[in-house]
């Protein structure tokens, strides 16, 4: 694996287990600065592990893997803390701090990781709530917010430290398909204004075929096809073919 | 039995995490704070009207044996050093342990399930620092202020009691409660519940932190927060009775 070239993420023959269950197997993969990857495949086939490896909640068994063109693996806590400061997570669920309000949830990152004054995170928070269209939802905790709200409040969370990363898992889970669109805007949107690096962890084809500049296919803990949507719909690996296929 | 020492093992090293932690920046004042709030501010009504309660029924019950022994002067003496010395610092714990300790194991099992741990460390944030160290804390320094409560508390059901049985006046009363009360009846039991305090908050949060159960592991941390805390706290009590005995032999007397 070329770790010289310009790529923001690289996995380098990756493998995780948990107990006897191997999750990922000799996994190698790179994303170039400025793409979008979706990540598809059927569920429990390593499509979250591989989002937690890269930003380090989980430590691979085997393997290496690049962020920004800094080796993480083996980071400690302290430099780790620098690379994922590179990096926003959108989790499925949105993971929002839910004893804070959503104003709370996306200052708390700016109040402890910068110099920034109140002033300047006040304007902050304003702004990215504006992006994602939760302006007026600010002093709402997160049990207020529908799903499609919780969204895009945990986007906004992601998004707020004007991450180089932007990883997202299932962003579009459980939404229906105008709100799940809406997230899809606001990853092209982030990928097109500020060139960020986005890599989705999906089941939707549609909008991954939005989004993605490439694709991972995984199954049974191997990655079985990658590459641009026409590569992968060539793949021979019939799971490939089946799930980019949006028929 | 292996499993035991593998848990004493994991819990002690937790709560050595805490002690380094805990004078290494940032220090979480913010959190200390909010924690403090909900460890002790909130407890406080509980713990007031457990021992008013308390010492209402206590009076009720030493009465008629006292008197038998024409000692009925001696029962605000009698209220006034089992709550100092034992009372207060044990009933004030183990309510803490109920209300605190379970639900720090709950609060944390959720964040866990929910991934919101894993967002804090996402966000660069140490979550240990975040969220244990303050819970900790607010637990050592919330218990020994409980405790002065609870015991306050107690003496003034004693005497309420005392006076709807014998007219007693609250003067009377208080001089004969702490006629034989030294500093070293009250400082020293009121201190330990620090450590009381400790075991609260480090074995409520070693249970929430580290489940990795979902929802079940929510009612599980719940509940072992309790039972475990509740234990080592009896056990850490007859260790340190032993420990003011020795510091104040006079107490032993």
């Amino acid at each position: 694996m070329n770790v010289e070239t310009k790529a923001a993420v690289v996995f380098d023959c990756v493998s995780k287990s948990f107990g006897p269950k191997q999750v990922l197997r000799n996994v190698s993969f790179e994303v170039a600065a400025g793409q979008a990857l979706c990540i598809l495949g059927r569920s429990g086939t390593g499509k979250s592990v591989t989002l937690k490896l890269l930003i380090s909640l989980l430590k691979p068994d085997q393997g290496k893997i690049w962020v920004d063109q800094q080796e993480v693996t083996r980071l400690k806590e302290a430099e780790l803390s620098k690379v994922r400061r590179k990096m926003g997570f959108l989790f499925q669920d949105a993971a929002l701090f839910d004893s804070l309000t959503l104003y709370e949830n996306l200052a708390l990152p700016l109040q402890r990781l910068t110099d920034k004054t109140h002033e300047d995170i006040d304007e902050i928070v304003d702004r990215v709530l504006g992006q994602v269209g939760l302006s007026n939802d600010k002093r709402k905790m997160p049990s207020e917010l529908s799903g499609g709200m919780r969204k895009r409040a945990g986007l906004a969370r992601a998004l707020v430290l004007e991450p180089k990363i932007l990883l997202a898992d299932e962003p579009s889970s459980g939404l229906d398909r105008i709100t799940a669109g809406e997230i899809d805007e606001l990853l092209i949107q982030q990928k097109a204004e500020h060139q960020t690096t986005v890599i989705v962890v999906t089941h939707d084809v549609h909008g991954a075929r939005r989004v993605g500049d490439r694709f991972a296919v995984f199954d049974k803990g191997d990655l079985v096809a990658y590459g641009s949507a026409a590569e992968v719909e060539q793949s021979e690996n019939e799971t490939a073919r089946k799930l980019i296929s949006e028929n | 039995m292996i499993k035991v020492i593998e848990f004493v093992g994991k819990v002690s090293l937790f709560g050595f995490r805490v002690i380094f932690d805990l004078f290494h920046p940032p220090f979480e004042a913010g959190q200390i704070g909010r924690q403090l709030a909900e460890a002790g501010a909130r407890s406080l009504p509980l713990v007031l009207a457990s021992g008013f309660a308390l010492g209402t029924v206590m009076t009720f019950h030493t009465r008629s044996t006292m008197m038998m022994f024409g000692a009925g002067a001696m029962i605000p003496t009698v209220q006034a050093i089992a709550f100092f010395i034992e009372i207060g610092p044990l009933v004030a714990t183990l309510l803490i342990a109920g209300r605190v300790g379970s639900g720090i194991g709950a609060v944390l099992a959720n964040m866990r399930a929910t991934e919101q741990i894993d967002g804090i460390e996402s966000l660069s944030i140490d979550s240990f620092k975040f969220l244990v160290v303050p819970r900790v804390v607010a637990c050592v320094l919330a218990l020994p202020l409980l405790t002065i409560f609870m015991d306050f508390a107690g003496l003034l059901g004693g005497f309420l009691s005392e006076y709807a049985a014998s007219r007693i006046s609250f003067h009377l009363f208080i001089v004969r409660a702490f006629a034989e009360v030294a500093w070293s009846n009250f400082i020293p039991p009121t201190l330990k519940t620090a450590v009381f305090g400790f075991i609260i908050g480090t074995v409520s949060t070693f249970f929430g932190y580290t489940t990795n159960k979902g929802a079940q592991g929510v009612g599980e941390a719940a509940t072992n927060s309790v039972v475990v805390s509740s234990l080592l706290i009896i056990l850490a009590d007859v260790v340190l009775i032993k420990c003011i005995f020795f510091v104040f032999p006079e107490n032993a007397l």
